[in-house]
């Protein structure tokens, strides 16, 4: 087991297709379920709203830390930070990576996550309780994008 | 367990050493075993051996028994699955979260 996630997806569209959809921060926002305030911007935070059901009331926020057009996008947050009583300016974030390369058909895009070993702890009992509240719902969606 | 059981991302920064992960691996089969055991065939020493295995026990993935004069370890599998688990979830989410930028950009095309 390492201490990051990495997915990786074929996508039958063109490198700039993707690359509008993983930057352009209201395409973004349709598949991240975020609705957010502003565009990236390097070296600044995004901020928004979870359009998550159930948890519309929830602030997200990353830090924008890299855009190399078509080829690099990624982002510094906290996952899981769900809980809008709590302060999670303190804590360490991770890295979300999104690479781009051209594909005879179309786009491979890898994601990796990274720097789950300094997730604090406290922030594991979260995870269980984000998990009761939405995950059967999210499973709901796959089925509904896949079958429908 | 009380709340001094410690967290999951010093069991993420335990397991990522390729030597303490070779333990975690033979420690897998649910035996205990003792130090001289583990450094059999390890290409490691005894030495650097206990060192890790101190690591592990701190990080909650290993528990110590003392019989007689030695120390066995044993694996705390629940812990190793504990820390897979939040990984899955979050791998989960990732998972769901493509299937929709999938389909965004291939039915928008």
């Amino acid at each position: 087991m390492s201490d990051q996630i990495r997915k990786q997806v074929d996508l039958r569209a063109s490198v700039e297709t993707v690359w509008r959809a993983l930057t352009d921060h209201e395409q973004f926002g349709a598949w991240f379920r975020v609705r957010l305030d502003g565009p990236f911007v390097v070296g600044e935070a995004a901020r928004g709203s979870i359009t998550y059901p159930g948890y519309e009331h929830v602030r997200w926020t990353a830090t924008v830390v890299e855009i190399t057009p078509k080829r690099r996008f990624a982002f510094t947050w906290r996952p899981y930070a769900i809980d809008p009583d709590v302060d999670y300016s303190a804590e360490t974030p991770t890295l979300v990576l999104f690479e781009l390369e051209p594909t005879g058909e179309g786009t491979r895009l890898t994601v990796t996550e990274s720097g789950f070993d300094r997730v604090p702890a406290h922030r594991r009992e979260e995870a269980f309780r984000m998990n009761e509240g939405g995950w059967a719902a999210q499973m709901e969606n796959i089925k509904t994008y896949v079958g429908g | 367990m009380s709340g001094a059981e410690p967290g999951i991302a010093q069991a993420f920064s335990a397991l990522g050493d390729p030597m303490r992960l070779a333990l975690v691996s033979r420690l897998a089969d649910g035996e205990e075993r003792s130090i001289a055991a583990l450094s059999d065939g390890a290409a490691m020493s005894r030495q650097a051996v206990t060192k890790h295995l101190d690591v592990l026990e701190q990080a909650g993935l290993v528990r110590r028994l003392r019989v007689g004069r030695e120390s066995r370890f044993a694996l705390r599998a629940a812990r190793v699955d504990e820390a897979r688990a939040y990984l899955d979830r979050i791998s989960a989410q990732w998972d769901a979260a493509l299937v929709r930028l999938k389909a965004l950009v291939e039915d928008g095309a």
